[in-house]
């Protein structure tokens, strides 16, 4: 192993570490951001393994704690694991679709000392076109939003906004007004996982997008402190990327159901590198000295036009994830960067989104072997400039789409 | 990771005077971090770092303590200085920042 260049004075702590501990999910999302085989990972890491993994984060300075997934309630161990984050210290926060939250739940979790639940928002079907209307859906957000308060937690919602949702943007503020959220977050869709690969079918129009933010700006003035919104546009539209995750390997530390250490939720994706197993090391070798982890931090890495660009010290030369899925190489600035020489990937994309798409009948033997990561790390640029199923139907976030999609791959990818 | 509730709303504005007592806001915790030598003060998905004089004062917030007793307390944890014009001017500045607020 080449010698790590950072020495253990420069590097950042690692304040956030999200634990998510299990890719079991009640839901389909199509816009879920877990990798798309997942379906084909090992198993899930133990209690013990996760209690001395929250030891060991604790030990590194990490303060905030996620419980994430998937689903993180379909551990059915999270209550210990809550527990076990309090005594040590971590401000802890649940990010939930809420489903399997009962009231003896919450209250296990109030005494154990959970912070902090965020409620996703989703539908929970296949029919998108219900996804408002969808009284099942609605009667289960009730039921959570009205356990969260009683057991003293801020109502937090969070949307996920794509182009067959944001044209609701007015009866999306009215409900979480009726279920008293103080905070909302309208967080538009990132594209990685299955959100990549269903990304022209999800990616709003500029007009979509105007609406929607007008929209906003006038619920915001109507209810004023009552409720905080936030709008996170998709980056897509912006010129200049996103500081992700505050550069790589500088905050952020995220550990998956099946043991893997990343420095992002979706690293997993890119080819060449070797993720550490929790089982087989403990954190602070992988936050300090494992080669994933020095992979891309400071700026030794970086290519032209980002290796003299005065904005590097501010976004970093943007999304790793999102430089590969784009460009085929993750050492590539972030396409949304207009000083990218390949920003045209993404604004072909735009251009795409301002036409629509018509729907086809879904391939998903076409998009195995494009799906499953096995482009060789920096190949040629464009390569993957696209989304592999142009034209084809929504996919859904489940197993056999998984199976499918790894195309038989037997061994988890990372 | 936005930090949805990382949100601050700004308090009104609250005559404080030395009588006043102050408790941590709700769903903040304060506490001392050893990694970082330093107090934080936690919130939904977010961190507000309070070295040397902050979190001197912050410690001090308990729900019980008047300001008049928390400068006389920093008084005498730190003889020789006049703090009372710095402890005030950052309780003011927490209220604003919802990190605080008046019981």
């Amino acid at each position: 192993m080449e010698k790590a260049g950072f020495d253990q004075n420069r590097v950042n702590l690692p304040l956030w570490l999200l634990a998510e501990v299990s890719y079991k999910c009640p839901l389909h999302c199509v816009y879920c951001y877990n990798p798309v085989d997942y379906a084909t990972y090992g198993d899930e890491l133990s209690t013990e393994d996760w209690l001395r993994i929250l030891r060991q984060g604790r030990e590194l300075g990490a303060t905030q704690l996620g419980f994430s997934g998937g689903e993180p309630l379909m551990r059915s161990d999270l209550e210990i694991l809550v527990a076990e984050a309090r005594k040590l210290g971590y401000y802890s926060n649940l990010i939930t679709s809420g489903i399997g939250l009962d009231e003896r739940r919450i209250a296990t979790f109030k005494e154990g000392g959970l912070d902090h639940i965020q409620v996703s928002f989703q539908d929970s079907t296949r029919e998108m076109n219900d996804f408002l209307s969808s009284t099942r859906t609605f009667d289960l957000k009730q039921k959570v939003a009205r356990l969260v308060k009683k057991y003293d937690y801020p109502m937090v919602l969070n949307v996920v906004l794509h182009r067959l949702n944001i044209d609701h943007m007015q009866q999306i503020l009215e409900m979480a007004e009726q279920l008293e959220a103080e905070y909302v977050e309208l967080a538009n869709t990132q594209y990685y996982g299955w959100a990549w690969l269903n990304r022209d079918k999800l990616l709003p129009s500029r007009e979509q997008l105007q609406r929607a933010e007008e929209i906003t700006n006038n619920f915001r003035n109507r209810v004023e402190n009552r409720m905080k919104i936030y709008f996170v546009v998709p980056d897509y539209y912006e010129t200049r990327p996103k500081p992700c995750m505050s550069g790589w390997g500088s905050v952020f530390l995220c550990v998956t159901a099946d043991g893997f250490a990343l420095p992002c939720h979706t690293a997993r994706m890119l080819p060449g590198l070797v993720f550490p197993s929790v089982r087989d090391h403990d954190l602070r070798w992988i936050w300090y000295d494992s080669p994933a982890f020095n992979a891309f931090r400071g700026d030794v890495w970086m290519k032209e036009p980002c290796r003299s660009c005065a904005e590097k010290v501010k976004d970093y030369g943007g999304c790793r994830c999102q430089a590969y899925l784009m460009t085929g190489d993750a050492a590539n600035a972030d396409p949304v960067c207009d000083k990218s020489p390949l920003h045209s990937l993404v604004t072909d994309a735009v251009e795409r989104a301002a036409k629509g798409f018509t729907s086809s009948p879904p391939k998903l033997g076409g998009a195995a072997s494009e799906a499953s990561g096995e482009v060789p790390f920096g190949t040629t640029p464009a390569l993957r400039a696209t989304p592999p199923n142009l034209g084809g139907e929504l996919f859904f976030r489940d197993d056999a789409n998984s199976l499918s999609l790894a195309g038989g791959k037997k061994q988890p990818s990372a | 990771m936005k930090g949805c509730g990382a949100a601050v709303v700004k308090a009104d504005q609250i005559p404080l005077n030395d009588d006043t007592i102050f408790e941590i806001a709700h769903h903040y915790r304060f506490q001392w971090e050893p990694a970082q030598q330093m107090h934080v003060l936690l919130y939904p998905e977010g961190m507000v770092k309070l070295p040397g004089s902050s979190g001197e004062i912050l410690k001090r917030v308990n729900g019980t303590a008047k300001v008049g007793e928390i400068v006389a307390d920093l008084e005498r944890a730190f003889p020789g200085a006049d703090l009372r014009g710095d402890v005030i001017e950052f309780l003011e500045h927490a209220h604003g920042k919802g990190w605080i607020r008046p019981k």
